[in-house]
C-alpha cells in the first residue's frame, strides 16, 4: 500500500468532480475507468520479435434518469483539459438516448456509498532491463513468449460520492522453451517485485524439463488412461466452468454447464470445493457498477453446488440476493480447495498414466452434461511406476467434469498454485485462480 | 482542429522510418432480452499507434492521447524501443522496405441511411416477441451491433491511406429447456451474421421473422435424439464450413505461426515452409482464396495495416497448397510470396499476420444434388463448439443442428452433432462442393490470436460441402 497519488488517480478524481458538477436535476451517473500503461515485449527464437508500449484509458459512463439508463464507453487521454469536451459530448449523447428509452425493470446501481482505495507498487525495473535479463537467462535456447508489465488502474465513481480506486503495478512473463516441433516446456513468472534470482531458478527448472523432451516421444492410442492434471492444466478445466458455469443467470435459465449439479442430478467428489475469494485475489473488491464484493462467495462445497455469482441486474430479474458479481457473472478470483495428496506423491499415486502439464483449446462437446474436449499441450509425459518415461504426442480428450472431478477423482494435491491470468485481450486482465493438481483414475482420450 | 496529416507533419524523430496509424470507431449495441429492452451500450474508441524503425530495430507505442504532445511522446517511446532492442531483434529492419501507400477504401453504404435507436428497438422487440412463445423457451435475445470506423495510416515515406468502414452484426439466440436438457439455437451462431455495409444485409438474411423460426428449431432440438455415432458422410452447411475453413485452413496457413511467433500462445502449424507449391492439402475440389474484394464481406479492405495493397489470390488451388497468409514482413522473413494480411485489431495492438477474407470457392452442385448424393450421412449446421490442437491438426467441432440423411433424403433432426478429424487428411475427403446458390458470405468479429492478444474481424464465404468417412457422434446419453 502507498499513500502516493498517481497522476491517473488525480485525473480520475477530477473527472468525477467534473461529472458531479455537470448533472441535471434528477440525473445520476456511475463511471468506471479502465486504464493502463503497459510494456509488451514479444520474443521468438531467443530474440526480440515485437517491443512496444501501450498507454490507454477507457471510461464507461452510465447516465441514469429515473429508471432509464444508457452506457457510453469512450477513450480518454488522461488530461482532463483535453477530455472535457468528449465527456460533455458523451453526456449530451446519453441524455438524447435516454429520452427515447423505456424504464428498465432490472436497473440496479449502488446506493450504499462504499469507497475504497488499494494502491500497490512493487519493485519493477525498466522493461528494457528485463528484456536483457530474460534473453541472457535463455542464452542458447529457443525461447518464445511475452513480457507484459506496468501499472493497471481501475476506478469507480458515482454521483452519490462513492469513489473506488484500484492501482496495481505488476508484471507477467510467459515463455516456452522449444525442443522441436510441438515439444516445449511452458513457464510463467509474475508478480509485483522483479527478482532476477527467481527468473534464473525458473529458467533452470525449465531447462531441466526440456531435457526430458529430448527422449523419443510416445504416441498413445485412443482409450482411457489414468492421468495427473497439473494446476496449469486444471486452470483450463476451471476456466471452462467459469464460462457461465457459476453464473446465477445461467443457472436460472439452465444454460450453465453446472445446472445439473445445481439441481442435484449430478455430483462432484466430496473433496471438491470452489469459491470466489476476492480477498485472496488481485482483482478489485468492487464491481463495474460500484457494488462491493464480499471477501468470499462459496460456490461448490462437499461436491455440491452451494452458491452462484449473482450480479445486481440478475438479482433484480430473478429476485435473488446479489453478491457483487460483474455483469458476466464470471469468477475473477476463483479458489479450489486442496486435498490430502502431497504434490511430491502425485506421480506415485498416478503410477502409470499421463502427466498433463497443460491443456489447450477446450470447448464443450455437450454443455448440459459438462462434457469437455481439448488437447494436451507442452510438457505432457507418459509415466510408468511413478517415473516419467517419455514425452507424449498431443492427444485429444473428451470427458465430463462430473467424471474427472467426480466419480474418477483419485486425489487433489494439498499444494495449490496461484495462476495469474495472462489474458491481454483489450487490456491486461486482473483475474487469478488458486488451484491444486488432480489425479484421476480414468480420463477418456479420443484422437 | 488540426488534421492527422497536420499532426503527423509536426512529429519529429531521428528514426529511419516511422508511421502513424489512427483508428476511430463508433458503435451502437442494442439488445432486447426476454422482451425487455436492455440499456444501449454506445462505444467511441479512438487512439493511435506510432511505429519507428531505428538502427535495425523496430518498436511501437500506442496512446489514447491524440494531442501533439501525446503523439510525440508515443513516437519517442517507439523510437527508444527500436534502439534499445536493435541488437536483440529477430529481424533486421534495415532490410525491410519503407511503405509509402496512397489510397482509400469505403464499405458499401458507408454514407447510407441508418436506423434510429427507436427503429432498432422496434425490430428487436418484434423478434423477441416472436421467439418467446412457449414456456420451455427459457431465455432468448435479439441483438445488433452497428459500427462505423475510419482507419488512417501515414508514413514518413509519404504514405497516406484512409479506409472507412461500416458494419452491421445482428443476432438471435434462443435457449430451450425441458426434462433435464438444454438446447440453444442461434441465427448462424453468436454474431454469426456479420457483414460490411448497411442494413440491407437484414433483408439478405431474412432477419425479420427469424426469432420465431430460431425458437421453433430450439424446441425441435430439445426433443430430438442425439446424433448417432459412427463413420459416415457429412454435409456441412456454410455456417459450419466457415468454421472448418477458419480453424483448419486459415490458422495453419498463417505465416507467423509457421515462423514460430505464436508458439507460446495460439500455437504453431503442421504446415511447414517447404510445403508451398507441392503439398496436397485437399481433394481436387478444394479451392481457397484470400479475397479482400467482396464488398459486403467482413474483412474487405484496400490496404492492410502495414500499407500493403490487397488483392485476391489463391491459397489452395485444385487441392494444392500455393501460398501462405503472410504480410510483407513475414514474406521477407520466409522468402515466400504472401498476401496483404498484416492487421491489428485496434489502435492499441501492433499488426500481425491475420486471416482476412478466406473463402472456399463454389463448385457445381445444388443443395438438392448434395443431399441426393448421400446414401447415409448427417447434415450439420451452425457451429457451437470448436477445439483444435496447437499445430492445427487434430480437431473436434460441434454444431447446433443436425439432420440425418438417408437414401438421398433428409430425415430425422438430431441434437448435439459433433465430428472429429485431422486437418491434414480431412480436406482430402472433400467429395462435393456446392454451387454459388449454396454460398453464404459470413464471418466473425471474434478471431483471437497474438501476444498481446487481439480479437479481430474475419470474413468467410463458403458453399455447402460434403465430406466422406467422417467420425461423427452425439452428446451424452
Amino acid at each position: 500500500m502507498t499513500d502516493a497519488v498517481s497522476p491517473v488517480e488525480t485525473y480520475f478524481r477530477d473527472l468525477a468532480a467534473l461529472l458531479d458538477r455537470s448533472l441535471g436535476g434528477g440525473e445520476r451517473y456511475t463511471c468506471r475507468l479502465d486504464a493502463e500503461s503497459s510494456d509488451f515485449v514479444r520474443f521468438n527464437r531467443g530474440k526480440v520479435r515485437q517491443p512496444g508500449s501501450v498507454t490507454q484509458g477507457y471510461l464507461r459512463l452510465s447516465l441514469i434518469d429515473g429508471n432509464r439508463h444508457a452506457d457510453q464507453s469512450l477513450t480518454v487521454s488522461g488530461d482532463l483539459a483535453s477530455d472535457r469536451e468528449a465527456v460533455f459530448a458523451a453526456l449530451r449523447g446519453l441524455r438524447a438516448t435516454l429520452a427515447g428509452l423505456p424504464d428498465d425493470p432490472h436497473l440496479a446501481y449502488a446506493t450504499d456509498v462504499s469507497s475504497s482505495r488499494v494502491v500497490r507498487h512493487g519493485s519493477l525495473p525498466a522493461a528494457e532491463a528485463i528484456v536483457e535479463a530474460v534473453l541472457d537467462a535463455a542464452h542458447g535456447l529457443d525461447l518464445v513468449g511475452i513480457y507484459a508489465g506496468g501499472p493497471v488502474y481501475r476506478g469507480f465513481a458515482n454521483s452519490l460520492g462513492q469513489r473506488n480506486w484500484h492501482e496495481v503495478a505488476s508484471f507477467s512473463l510467459q515463455w516456452s522453451l522449444y525442443h522441436r516441433a510441438d515439444k516445449a516446456v511452458k513457464s510463467a513468472y509474475g508478480g509485483f517485485d522483479w527478482d532476477g534470482a527467481v527468473l534464473a531458478e525458473k529458467m533452470a527448472g525449465a531447462r531441466e524439463r526440456l531435457g526430458l523432451l529430448a527422449r523419443p516421444s510416445k504416441a498413445l492410442e485412443p482409450g482411457r488412461y489414468r492421468a495427473y492434471l497439473a494446476p496449469s492444466a486444471m486452470e483450463e478445466i476451471a476456466g471452462m466452468l467459469c464460462w457461465g458455469g457459476f453464473s446465477g443467470r445461467a443457472l436460472q435459465t439452465r444454460q450453465s454447464c453446472l445446472f445439473r449439479l445445481n439441481e442435484g442430478s449430478a455430483r462432484l467428489d466430496p473433496s471438491v470445493s470452489f469459491s470466489e475469494k476476492t480477498s485472496e485475489g488481485i482483482a478489485p473488491a468492487f464491481q463495474d457498477d460500484g457494488f462491493a464484493r464480499p471477501n468470499e462467495v462459496p460456490l461448490v462445497d462437499d461436491g455440491r453446488m452451494v452458491g452462484s455469482l449473482v450480479s445486481p441486474r440478475t438479482g433484480r430479474e430473478f429476485t435473488l440476493a446479489h453478491n457483487g458479481a460483474n455483469a458476466s457473472e464470471t469468477p475473477e478470483s476463483l479458489e479450489m480447495q486442496g486435498g490430502t495428496l502431497a504434490a511430491d506423491d502425485a506421480l506415485d499415486l498416478l503410477d502409470t498414466g499421463l502427466y498433463i502439464g497443460n491443456l489447450h483449446y477446450l470447448n464443450f462437446s455437450d454443455r448440459p452434461a459438462c462434457r469437455l474436449t481439448g488437447m494436451t499441450r507442452f510438457a505432457s509425459f507418459w509415466v510408468e511406476s511413478g517415473r516419467i518415461v517419455a514425452p507424449v504426442d498431443v492427444m485429444r480428450f473428451d470427458d465430463t467434469v462430473f467424471r474427472l472431478l467426480g466419480s474418477e477423482l483419485a486425489g487433489l494435491t494439498t499444494e495449490r498454485e496461484l495462476l495469474v491470468s495472462s489474458d491481454t485481450y483489450h487490456q491486461r486482465d486482473v483475474a487469478s485462480m488458486r488451484l491444486p493438481g488432480a489425479v484421476v483414475r480414468e480420463m477418456a482420450f479420443t484422437l | 482542429m488540426p488534421t492527422f496529416p497536420d499532426l503527423f507533419r509536426q512529429l519529429h524523430s531521428d528514426a529511419q522510418f516511422w508511421s502513424l496509424r489512427v483508428v476511430d470507431e463508433q458503435a451502437e449495441c442494442y439488445a432486447v432480452r426476454k422482451n425487455v429492452p436492455q440499456p444501449p451500450a454506445l462505444v467511441s474508441d479512438r487512439g493511435a499507434m506510432l511505429t519507428a524503425r531505428a538502427d535495425g530495430g523496430c518498436g511501437y507505442a500506442a496512446t489514447s492521447d491524440l494531442s501533439p504532445r501525446g503523439l510525440q511522446a508515443a513516437l519517442d517511446r517507439a523510437t527508444a524501443w527500436a534502439r534499445a532492442t536493435a541488437s536483440r531483434s529477430l529481424i533486421d529492419f534495415r532490410a525491410m522496405p519503407t511503405p509509402a501507400p496512397r489510397g482509400s477504401y469505403a464499405s458499401p453504404e458507408v454514407e447510407g441511411s441508418r436506423r434510429s435507436q427507436r427503429e432498432w428497438y422496434e425490430l428487436l422487440n418484434e423478434e423477441s416477441r416472436g421467439a418467446g412463445f412457449d414456456p420451455r423457451i427459457v431465455d432468448w435475445e435479439a441483438t445488433v451491433e452497428a459500427r462505423v470506423g475510419e482507419h488512417r495510416l501515414l508514413t514518413s515515406a509519404g504514405g497516406d491511406v484512409v479506409q472507412r468502414y461500416r458494419f452491421v452484426m445482428p443476432g438471435i439466440a434462443v435457449t430451450a429447456h425441458a426434462d433435464g436438457d438444454t438446447q440453444m439455437r442461434t441465427l448462424n451462431g453468436y454474431r454469426g451474421l456479420a457483414q460490411q455495409g448497411g442494413e440491407s444485409m437484414l433483408e439478405r438474411f431474412a432477419y425479420a421473422g427469424s426469432g420465431r423460426r430460431v425458437a421453433e428449431e430450439a424446441l425441435e432440438l430439445l426433443f430430438a435424439p442425439n446424433c448417432p455415432s459412427g463413420t459416415t458422410d457429412v454435409l456441412l452447411m456454410p455456417d459450419q464450413v466457415i468454421l472448418q475453413i477458419h480453424e483448419s485452413i486459415g490458422h495453419p496457413l498463417e505465416l507467423d505461426r509457421i515462423l514460430g511467433d505464436e508458439r507460446n500462445f495460439a500455437g504453431t502449424s503442421f504446415v511447414t515452409l517447404d510445403m508451398f507449391g507441392t503439398y496436397r492439402y485437399g481433394s481436387e475440389l478444394l479451392n481457397v482464396s484470400f479475397d479482400p474484394t467482396l464488398p459486403e464481406e467482413l474483412a474487405s479492405y484496400a490496404f492492410d495495416d502495414d500499407g500493403t495493397a490487397a488483392a485476391k489470390v489463391y491459397l489452395i488451388r485444385n487441392g494444392i497448397l500455393e501460398r501462405p497468409l503472410g504480410g510483407a514482413l513475414s514474406q521477407a522473413r520466409a522468402g515466400l510470396p504472401g498476401v496483404a494480411n498484416s492487421r491489428a485489431d485496434n489502435w492499441n495492438r501492433p499488426p500481425i499476420d491475420r486471416m482476412a477474407n478466406i473463402n472456399l470457392e463454389p463448385g457445381d452442385a445444388s443443395l438438392g444434388e448434395l443431399i441426393a448424393g448421400i446414401e447415409r450421412g448427417v447434415l450439420m449446421s451452425t457451429n457451437s463448439s470448436w477445439s483444435i490442437d496447437d499445430s492445427r491438426n487434430k480437431f473436434q467441432f460441434g454444431c447446433e443442428w443436425g439432420r440425418l440423411i438417408e437414401n438421398g433424403k433428409l430425415s430425422t433432426v438430431v441434437k448435439n452433432p459433433n465430428y472429429r478429424g485431422i486437418s491434414a487428411s480431412f480436406w482430402r475427403s472433400l467429395a462435393r462442393v456446392g454451387d454459388a446458390s449454396t454460398m453464404e458470405v459470413l464471418g466473425t468479429p471474434f478471431c483471437g490470436k497474438g501476444e498481446p492478444s487481439q480479437v479481430i474481424r474475419v470474413g468467410h464465404a463458403a458453399p455447402a460441402c460434403v465430406f466422406t468417412g467422417v467420425d461423427v457422434f452425439g452428446g451424452e446419453a
